[in-house]
């Protein structure tokens, strides 16, 4: 385990090493200052202005004309990917010769990719033409990546804001970020992948004659592409049905180094831009400390879990302990060049941050192991969170912390001048709350009715109920990851769905706690925004409660751990937490 | 005009650009670049056997019989063009009596060739499916275990096979990320190079 361990440390190092220089950039970025791309993509930006008639400098938005822009814009794009999903079989780019599904599975897929979730109840390779993949869902990997970020710089507007009421113009943002962050990493980290081994071309499959005189077709086409925005963007669709665990999505111990670093680089950045924008670096690593614990203890904990090995490898009288030559641990869905160490830390990072994307199946995790992903997504993707989600999630939560803490010295509560009253609390307690609201009512439903029944590949049993609880917990925070044997499907071929017939339950209910509990919590956040934008800034006193210190970073960790996980622990303790302690089997 | 209709105008004109320019001119460019620098790993890195294409290095294969080294157990059928998870849950009677299975066939494959190989050696990579289906390594205390089934098969030294597994062996990235596999196709083309069957 030392060597595990040791690429643990040096990950972090690495993660550490870049959040300052990031930051950087990415609160230059946001302040509409220079940076070193200016001088290439300035023209390109103006250009984008002209074309987008609007003035930016001209037209500040408070947050209700804000949230509209951003209200009609993802609108705009649901429409046009779901017309671009409904279409396949008239497309350019589609080798293989796909139609389209049934339409609500392309209601579910649409609303996935908007809300930056890119929940899979469908196999890219085997039912998604290349122009779907590239001009629909790549585009849309951009995009609500864009959206996520644009809102976390209104909100640290609205907390900075000496007067008036602007948190900056939508359309400006989106720009910028896309222009100036999206898009450059990933023109380089796409073609540094495919020099890797990642694939990226047009084709259409190739029928291989293998060495021992069988048959194999090699999927093909433009994945690289999208691959590193699906990190990067914490999208985390894949291309293939098994997403980065396959070797054309990620074919080495170095690409899979490379794509954990995509996936942390932006979230972890922000807490760096936030310090610096609101004027205290301090401010900014107090956040960046409390995320650092959360997802340090899941990473542990999945490792220690997948390297014991699991009840029905014990049962079976396989030894799971490591020994030269051979890492041990569970291996069941897990990829020998990634090995449990590095599985172990793709998963627990893919969960903290809201990208989904696997590179071992989660349904195969230890009982332990796996109930990990539902904690961190229980605490409603703030550890890290997805591009800034995460970080204006957590803005909610440090709110309530202070609040929290406020009521407990007596004092009125005041984040970083600001004074926190009735209106802010309100509109804060709604966006935490609205997430883990929409995952258990839709769960309950999903357990309680035969409609949801139908989804279960596992049966009634505890890894049944993960699978239910998982699907509405990882649509609800738009994470994407699956315990993938839940589907939208009828499984008359289960587990591959070859063949298998959309589940319109499952899919329409998807669909609509994913756009729910994306644009609800934005509007909470906007609102809250503007409602800071208005206050006056009044000096710290020595009475105020400080927000930078170990005290304040142990507080925040007490109130995400108390709100975000504790809501769900009786139904962790049935699923994944049965599994591990029992030792049981079932059939 | 109206905020409203504004809004509605310049969103009009930005999903249209931007899926231009994000759906198409990015991935086609990205494209056009890497099949001028990087053809070969753009493609799907193919490797051949006398002149024939015979997979990809990156894409693992099914081997049967005693002359080949195996594969890990697979859920796909070590499918290229159609993946999907086994999903065999920790706590699963099925996934046990699987393990059960796959075990008994390793050691009754190769005990015969290495009498001191018991349950405990089989490393556990061996017997469990992978994530992709399609896993293009193994471990090398799997590749060693299988080494003397091959060596007698082929009438090979021993030392001979293990040369070629540690030739075919990927390491770890600069010696510390990732785990080292033994690449299963690479070996058996090297092998059938060295001591061709018949």
């Amino acid at each position: 385990m030392v060597q595990g361990y040791l690429q643990f440390a040096i990950f972090i190092v690495v993660l550490v090493a870049l959040v300052k220089p990031v930051g950087i950039y990415l609160a230059r970025v946001f302040n509409n200052e220079r940076v070193f791309l200016t001088p290439v993509l300035g023209p390109i930006e103006r250009g984008a202005y002209r074309v987008l008639r609007v003035r930016p400098e001209a037209e500040g938005q408070d947050w209700k004309a804000y949230a509209r822009s951003l209200i009609v814009f993802s609108l705009l794009f649901w429409l046009l990917l779901y017309l671009i999903l409904r279409t396949q079989g008239i497309q350019p780019f589609n080798p293989e010769g796909f139609h389209s599904g049934p339409w609500d599975l392309s209601f579910n897929t649409t609303s996935s990719f908007i809300t930056n979730t890119n929940w899979q109840y469908y196999g890219g390779e085997t039912t998604l033409t290349y122009f779907a993949q590239m001009a629909g869902l790549a585009v849309q990997n951009f995009v609500s990546a864009a959206v996520g970020i644009s809102v976390v710089v209104a909100l640290i507007r609205g907390i900075v804001a000496r007067s008036g009421k602007s948190l900056g113009n939508f359309w400006q943002d989106v720009t910028r970020i896309l222009l100036y962050i999206l898009v450059p990493i990933s023109v380089v980290g796409a073609l540094f992948l495919v020099s890797q081994g990642v694939i990226q071309n047009l084709s259409d499959s190739t029928v291989i004659h293998t060495l021992s005189g069988g048959q194999q077709i090699l999927a093909q086409g433009p994945v690289a592409s999208q691959e590193v925005i699906k990190e990067l963007g914490n999208n985390g669709g894949g291309f293939f049905n098994v997403n980065s665990a396959f070797p054309f999505e990620n074919p080495s111990g170095l690409t899979n180094f490379f794509e954990m670093l995509l996936m942390l680089i932006i979230p972890a950045s922000l807490t760096y831009a936030y310090g610096r924008m609101v004027g205290s670096q301090r401010q900014g690593w107090a956040i960046f400390s409390a995320m650092f614990v959360l997802f340090v203890v899941s990473v542990v904990i999945v490792y220690i879990a997948e390297q014991h090995g699991s009840p029905a490898q014990h049962a079976a009288g396989l030894h799971t302990h490591a020994f030269d030559g051979s890492t041990g641990g569970n291996m069941e869905g897990k990829e020998q060049r990634f090995g449990i160490a590095n599985s172990s830390l793709w998963t627990a990072i893919t969960t903290v941050t809201s990208t989904g994307a696997v590179n071992a199946a989660f349904e195969s995790l230890t009982g332990i192991g796996g109930a990990v992903p539902f904690i961190d997504l229980g605490y409603s993707e703030v550890v890290f969170g997805g591009v800034g989600a995460g970080l204006y999630s957590m803005l909610l939560y440090v709110i309530l912390a202070v609040f929290i803490g406020g009521l407990m010295v007596g004092r009125t509560p005041e984040y970083l001048g600001k004074k926190i009253q009735a209106r802010e609390i309100k509109l804060v307690s709604l966006g935490v709350l609205f997430t883990p609201l929409a995952v258990l009512l839709s769960a309950g439903l999903a357990s309680a009715t035969d409609l949801g029944k139908r989804s279960l590949y596992a049966g009634l049993n505890p890894s049944g109920l993960s699978e239910t609880l998982y699907a509405y917990l990882s649509q609800a925070n738009n994470n994407g990851s699956a315990f993938a044997g839940y589907t939208g499907f009828i499984q008359p071929n289960a587990p591959g769905n070859v063949e298998a017939y959309g589940l319109s339950f499952a899919n329409l209910l998807g669909g609509a706690v994913m756009v729910m509990a994306r644009f609800a919590p934005i509007i909470f956040v906007l609102a809250v925004a503007g409602a800071l934008a208005g206050k006056k800034v009044s000096p710290a006193g020595l009475g105020t409660m400080r927000t930078d210190n170990p005290t304040f970073v142990f507080l925040l960790i007490g109130v995400v751990i108390l709100v975000g996980a504790l809501t769900f622990f009786p139904s962790i303790l049935l699923g994944p937490v049965s599994n591990g302690l029992s030792g049981r089997m079932f059939p | 005009m109206s905020g409203l209709r504004k809004d509605v105008l310049t969103g009009v004109i930005a999903i249209v650009v931007m899926t231009i320019a994000l759906g198409l001119v990015y991935p086609l460019a990205i494209t056009g670049i890497s099949q001028v620098v990087f053809p070969g790993s753009a493609n799907g890195s193919k490797v051949s056997d006398n002149g024939h294409v015979v997979g990809s290095e990156l894409i693992g294969q099914e081997f049967k019989g005693k002359a080949f080294f195996h594969s890990r157990p697979s859920a796909t059928e070590y499918s290229g063009n159609v993946t999907f998870f086994g999903n065999g849950g920790p706590n699963s009677a099925e996934v046990r009596d699987e393990i059960r299975e796959e075990l008994a066939a390793y050691l009754k494959l190769n005990k015969p060739y290495d009498r001191s190989l018991t349950r405990e050696d089989v490393p556990v990579d061996a017997v469990t499916q992978s994530a992709s289906g399609a896993d293009p390594h193994i471990s090398e205390a799997n590749a060693l275990i299988q080494a003397h089934r091959i060596a007698a098969v082929r009438k090979l030294a021993l030392e001979q096979v293990e040369e070629l597994i540690s030739d075919n062996t990927d390491g770890r990235f600069l010696g510390v990320l990732g785990e080292p596999g033994v690449n299963v196709l690479q070996l058996n083309i090297a092998l059938e190079e060295q001591a061709p069957l018949k």
